[in-house]
């Protein structure tokens, strides 16, 4: 016998090496989910984008006593910490690699697509059979964005109204009304708002008007100043672009000159942070009133009114519960805890919920000391009344990219801004058509 | 041939392994050294190969959990899709700016750092420290000094001139990527080009000045042909990088303003890990490995032209 492998036989040997890798990784991708549901404790991981100690201990403590109360069904809780700015992408790796979380918040925007997808379980029986959850208490705006047919998809967990933080040292130093009192005056406009931005830029070298996180990409909390002009990118059923449409048009152009005509809001390719002082007013959500350091004189109220009136807009982010994971009904069990009336009062410190009984004002500022009870029922329980979410469909990362690539040309001093929604709509229209 | 060996009193006699040849011994060992470097190979290299093979015949959306066997139609997709053609235009136009800027900077510093002058230690450190630095932390550092408020232009305004809003332009938003992966590379192929200059001789040169040849036609006629092979290497290096950017695209521009910084692996990233389109993305990135692989060929084939005194 040859002491080595004949050359043929060592070809042979590498071709089944071979073929036995890619039938492998073939069998390991698009894996399906595992739906066996186990009997004894399990382990839960819930996916989250607030690193925040002191938030993430409350959800600690609650899931502490939800495994005290229940040792049979759950040994532990674990919460894990993904940045927001990758987020969304880091959950569907996750997904890819066959390792989904049991729950997972999830932004807004992908609502649809992760409801119609068929990823999330529904949760409406199991929040509706939960003894003392008080289902009916949830607001059905809240509950919109996340139902399909009859079922419920994700608990909408936090309801974060925009409103408008104010550096009263800025503007009083530049000589300017207070929007407060403008407030009070029911003359508190986006083109007040512009004026005393501008003025109080120019008087203090710093910035204006600040839509904190759009930073020129993130289009869609444009939506914030939209909504005074009833515009919306694309309509209800998300098949037809609007961007063309006279009211966003005109809500564009308005936001064009105040960048570029009035230097009201400040230019691409510069920052601004307003919580460290750099600029007169920022729109963002209330959420980040924890920022605040004392350093500067400040105030909070309600978005501007726009030419067809005053929109309140909120951000949302729901729990959702993967039908992928690996314990979907004790993930489900444990949402219904988490969320019961008791629980969600805690959590309204950070997350103001859908529970009606809980918006409200005295509720709200037991827990967020550092905003008056008049700033949270004009910002937050008013605000959330009849209140816009963010745009969100279906087909939203492709959209957000394509509409971000074509607004790119928005954003130069002398741009056509009918031509550049025009070419808007062209690039998305194949999209919205599905 | 079995071979026996008596054990103790000789009452049990077993029989001893075959005794091996030197050629088995080297044969063995020979695999095992090499095995570990084998088996990461085809752990790390082949089997994805192979995954990203088998995933773009199919049709993969993550969310709805669907994989589906699609054949050949994300190749035929990629044919027809505007925004792929877009994405090669973009990394051809990074890849040629990184390779001209890159090679021709990296060579330049390496004969200026070449010289027996004072202080160039000092100055080969410098160059070669942005190597070590973390690309990340490079590139937002380097966002920073690029936005339109940013040191760039401060420095341009000091001299008088007002420069550009960089990285929203299309034209300086590509110049921009190329030249802070060039300040962050550049360094690497100096030391390589500089490694390869002290290895030709200096009678070489010494022969020319006698024959009278000057600066430019001693650098073209001895030093080019002699540092050649590592010509080579750099210019495969360089065109494989090039054509793998990611990061800076991803923290420096998000691929605008519009599309002109998507380059190809930045649309394959937002079609996976964006749009969940899993199957096409693999059907991208088997586009991609098929280039590199391509060129590099290429530029393996052409060496018998350019590359003198191989080994």
């Amino acid at each position: 016998m040859h002491h080595s492998l004949s050359r043929h036989r060592r070809t042979a040997l590498v071709g089944i090496a071979a073929v036995a890798a890619l039938l492998l990784a073939g069998c390991s991708g698009g894996a399906q989910p595992s739906q066996s549901e186990s009997t004894g404790p399990v382990d839960l991981r819930m996916t989250v984008w607030t690193a925040d100690e002191t938030q993430l201990g409350v959800f600690q403590k609650i899931a502490d006593a939800y495994v005290a109360d229940n040792p049979d069904k759950v040994s532990s809780v674990t919460f894990e910490t993904i940045p927001f700015a990758d987020y969304t992408t880091t959950l569907t790796t996750q997904l890819a690699g066959d390792n989904p979380p049991d729950l997972a918040w999830i932004l807004e925007s992908y609502a649809p697509q992760f409801v119609a997808s068929g990823a999330l379980v529904d949760v409406k029986p199991t929040l509706e059979g939960t003894d003392g959850y008080e289902y009916d208490d949830l607001l059905d705006s809240s509950l919109a964005l996340w139902q399909k047919d009859d079922g419920l998809y994700a608990y909408p967990f936090s309801n974060s109204p925009f409103g408008v933080f104010v550096n009263t040292d800025q503007i009083a130093a530049a000589g300017q009304p207070n929007p407060a009192d403008l407030v009070a005056e029911g003359k508190w406009t986006y083109d007040a708002a512009r004026d005393i931005a501008a003025a109080a830029a120019k008087a203090s070298g710093k910035q204006g008007l600040v839509v904190r996180d759009f930073d020129y990409k993130v289009w869609e909390n444009l939506a914030t100043i939209w909504g005074g002009w009833d515009a919306e990118p694309w309509s209800e059923d998300g098949k037809t672009c609007e961007f063309t449409k006279k009211p966003m048009v005109d809500a564009m152009t308005w936001i064009h000159d105040a960048i570029f005509d009035d230097a009201a809001m400040p230019g691409p390719g510069t920052t601004a942070d307003f919580f460290a002082g750099e600029s007169a007013m920022t729109i963002t959500q209330i959420s980040r009133a924890s920022a605040l350091d004392g350093s500067f004189g400040w105030d909070l109220v309600p978005l501007p009114s726009g030419p067809e009136g005053q929109q309140n807009v909120i951000g949302q982010a729901g729990i959702g519960v993967f039908a992928a994971g690996e314990h979907p009904q004790a993930a489900a069990d444990f949402l219904a805890y988490f969320t019961n009336p008791e629980n969600a009062e805690t959590l309204a410190a950070y997350f103001p919920p859908p529970r009606e009984s809980l918006l409200n004002a005295e509720t709200l500022a037991a827990a967020n000391p550092k905003l008056s009870e008049d700033q949270l029922q004009a910002v937050v329980v008013d605000g959330i009344q009849d209140a816009e979410t963010k745009p969100s469909h279906v087909e939203f990362a492709r959209l957000e990219d394509t509409v971000r690539a074509s607004l790119d040309a928005l954003w130069v001093p002398d741009a056509d801004v009918k031509a550049v929604l025009a070419s808007t709509c062209d690039a998305i229209e194949p999209l919205l058509a599905g | 041939m079995a071979q026996t060996a008596a054990i103790g009193t000789g009452v049990g006699r077993r029989t001893s392994p075959r005794r091996l040849t030197a050629a088995h011994r080297d044969w063995i060992a020979g695999y095992a050294m090499t095995a570990p470097v084998v088996l990461g190979a085809i752990v790390f290299v082949v089997l994805p190969l192979g995954a990203v093979f088998w995933y773009s015949l199919h049709d993969w959306n993550v969310l709805a959990n669907s994989f589906v066997l699609a054949g050949l139609d994300n190749y035929e997709r990629m044919v027809a899709d505007p925004g792929l053609r877009s994405s090669l235009l973009a990394s051809l136009w990074f890849s040629v700016g990184l390779v001209v800027l890159n090679i021709s900077l990296a060579l330049a510093l390496a004969v200026l750092l070449n010289q027996k002058l004072p202080g160039t230690t000092a100055f080969r450190t410098i160059f070669f420290s942005p190597v070590v630095v973390s690309l990340v932390a490079w590139t937002i550092v380097w966002g920073f000094l690029l936005q339109d408020d940013g040191g760039i232009n401060g420095f341009l305004r000091l001299l008088g001139i007002d420069g550009p809003n960089w990285l929203r332009t299309g034209p300086t938003a590509m110049l921009a990527v190329i030249v802070v992966q060039v300040f962050k590379n550049v360094g690497l192929n100096m030391i390589l080009f500089l490694a390869a200059l002290q290895g030709v001789p200096e009678d070489l040169y010494e022969a020319a000045r006698l024959d009278g040849a000057g600066a430019w036609r001693r650098f073209r006629s001895i030093t080019v042909p002699l540092i050649s092979p590592t010509l080579l290497l750099v210019s495969i290096l360089t065109i494989v990088g090039s054509l793998e950017v990611f990061a800076q695209i991803a923290v420096l521009t998000g691929g605008g303003p519009g599309s002109s910084t998507t380059v190809l692996v930045y649309y394959l990233f937002q079609q996976a890990f964006r749009f969940n389109d899993f199957g096409y993305a693999s059907a991208i990135a088997v586009l991609l490995f098929g280039i590199v692989l391509a060129l590099t060929l290429l530029q393996w084939q052409t060496r018998k032209r350019w590359v003198f005194h191989e080994n």
